[in-house]
């Protein structure tokens, strides 16, 4: 019987034959934790009392909360710098020389295909994007990498997503994701990995990114997309080290096989309180005090673009305020370069650094009481951006600032 | 120990870590009091409430969301002395079996405040005169748990 994707790298990492079911203990590339993971994982470590550390394999990213918002958080990000002082690890990422964890992992080439990664943050599923089997951890377990190197796993059953067709404008990998929670609910993919296939030619790298970032909003272990020339190109001059594509067996076993037409597609959101409550944005109309852009989800300059497309010679609607804070500091520049920020800006939206604040109700965009927002990120939980009463729309950045101008949520051609 | 007895605490399905304990509470100066701020969002001043002992019981999904390893801290810490429910989210899962907190995959027909009684070896819930039965831990999972969690085996290199 052949293999699946997330069974070849994991029989490749842990020198045994993984099936899906078993349980085994595989080496990591990388661990990533950030400034609200990383305080757990680095006293669980200290307690070991060991100097022993895979310092190579750590990746430490202040994200969450900085630059940081009061004392406390600001001590916070002080253990991180001072843990990757005291063990030496290079891959330690400053304010003004990182971003949101997840797109530095992938702008600064530790995700590539075939590896396996992983993450204390849930969205460190996102990596699948560029082929890589990469899933979310916590810190105590993070921990257990810094000293050994190594994690178990449970190998996942998988399900084919067989795509077809083209996106069509104004549509993208937010879309596909969105609709796909829709489907099949919040645990519709519990304990196991979405292994996409078919012709995702019409499918960014940042699309890909943005599908397999939430795949974790329905419970999925993993998600992983083939490698093509898109992958390579984007690899190029990125990666570090030596990478291998994987693919499947054309005999794998799969748990459940779902088919999308990525013609049939269109802007959708996910209305509170739950990634899975999904309707075709034409269909919602609600009103919005907020439009946020940014995120692992949709934080990348494709969005960027795409969202100042439609904002170009418009105007942010009088009763909203529209936030824009690009994943890294690379998309930032890139916007200064291209122009996109005095769009933004001319079109009346607040424009910030790289942070995760206001998408976890942290900062920089936080909600009051029975306020609205529509938000390019990946949870719309109760109370996900601010006040219990307040209200989260997902939605790709095309929706976003489409629903910005008209003040309500519409889709891109809803705007004059 | 094996055996856990309190009182049932009901909630229901896709109880997300937000819920459990929301973002803005992720912060290292309150990693010693997370149990204050737990379901402070959807059940505001449910942590006085909860007694040392008490037992969650839940629906499909819980602990979906967020990898915070706060989530089952919170709940230890606010005094909860075991997790009953339905299906569970993979990483809360894993960071309960890590830090000590039983997580039971059993659906059970309990009311809040009926009393519970969990038997993780013997695998049995009994509540109100009822009985149901789960699968124990197993393998490596059983092992990880005997250990009181990953960092003991990476202590004793057995990880």
């Amino acid at each position: 019987m052949g293999r699946t994707i997330a069974e070849k790298v994991l029989s490749d990492r842990s020198g045994s034959d993984a099936r899906a079911g078993d349980i085994v203990k595989a080496e990591v590339d990388y661990v990533m934790v950030n400034d609200v993971t990383g305080p757990i994982a680095f006293r669980e470590f200290s307690k070991l009392g060991t100097d022993r550390i895979m310092r190579d394999r750590i990746v430490l990213v202040p994200d969450h909360y900085v630059p940081a918002k009061d004392v406390a958080s600001a001590e916070q990000a002080r253990e991180m710098r001072e843990f990757a002082r005291r063990y030496d690890i290079a891959n330690y990422y400053e304010v003004g020389r990182s971003g949101v964890c997840h797109q530095l992992m992938v702008e600064e080439g530790f995700a590539a295909p075939g590896r396996l990664i992983v993450g204390a943050d849930s969205h460190s599923c996102t990596y699948g994007g560029l082929n890589a089997f990469s899933t979310g951890i916590g810190s105590t377990e993070a921990a257990a990498v810094f000293a050994t190197g190594r994690m178990w796993f449970r190998v996942p059953e998988s399900i084919r997503i067989a795509l077809s067709g083209r996106l069509k404008e104004h549509v993208g990998g937010k879309d596909l994701i969105l609709r796909i929670i829709g489907d099949i609910g919040t645990e519709g993919a519990s304990y196991r990995s979405m292994e996409f296939c078919g012709d995702a030619a019409s499918l960014s790298v940042s699309d890909r990114l943005s599908v397999c970032n939430m795949a974790v909003e329905a419970g999925a272990k993993a998600a992983v997309f083939p490698c093509d020339s898109l992958t390579e190109s984007y690899m190029k001059g990125r990666a570090r080290g030596d990478w291998r594509p994987v693919s499947p067996d054309p005999d794998a076993s799969y748990a459940d096989e779902l088919e999308y037409s990525l013609s049939d597609l269109v802007p959708y959101v996910a209305c509170p309180s739950s990634p899975a409550n999904c309707m075709p944005a034409a269909e919602c109309g609600a009103a919005i005090d907020q439009a946020y852009l940014g995120s692992c989800t949709n934080g990348r300059i494709e969005d960027m673009r795409e969202a100042a497309s439609i904002l170009k010679g418009r105007r942010v609607h009088p009763d909203v305020r529209m936030i824009v804070a690009p994943a890294s500091k690379e998309v930032y520049g890139m916007m200064a370069d291209e122009g996109l920020i005095r769009v933004f800006l001319d079109a009346g939206a607040y424009v910030s650094g790289p942070t995760c604040g206001a998408c976890l109700g942290g900062h920089m965009g936080v909600l009051a009481s029975g306020e609205a927002a529509v938000s390019s990120t990946n949870r719309n939980f109760l109370g996900r951006m601010g006040h219990r009463d307040s209200k989260v729309y997902l939605a790709g950045p095309a929706v976003v600032a489409a629903s910005a101008v008209a003040g309500r949520i519409v889709p891109p051609e809803g705007v004059a | 120990m094996t055996v856990y007895r309190g009182t049932v605490r009901r909630f229901g399905d896709d109880v997300d870590t937000d819920m459990i304990i929301p973002a803005e509470r992720l912060l290292a100066e309150n990693l010693g009091h997370l149990g204050d701020f737990v379901f402070e969002k959807c059940r505001p001043g449910f942590a006085d409430t909860v007694g040392k002992g008490d037992i969650l019981v839940a629906g499909r999904n819980f602990g979906c969301g967020s990898s915070r390893e706060h989530a089952p801290m919170a709940l230890m810490q606010a005094g909860f002395s075991c997790v009953i429910a339905e299906s569970f989210a993979r990483i809360f899962y894993r960071n309960s079996l890590n830090i000590g907190l039983p997580v039971i995959e059993c659906r059970l027909d309990a009311a809040d405040g009926e009393t519970a009684e969990a038997d993780t070896e013997a695998g049995r819930v009994s509540v109100g005169g009822r009985e149901y039965s789960f699968d124990g831990y197993t393998g490596f999972i059983a092992e990880l748990v005997e250990a009181g969690g990953l960092m003991n085996l990476v202590r004793e290199g057995r990880f």
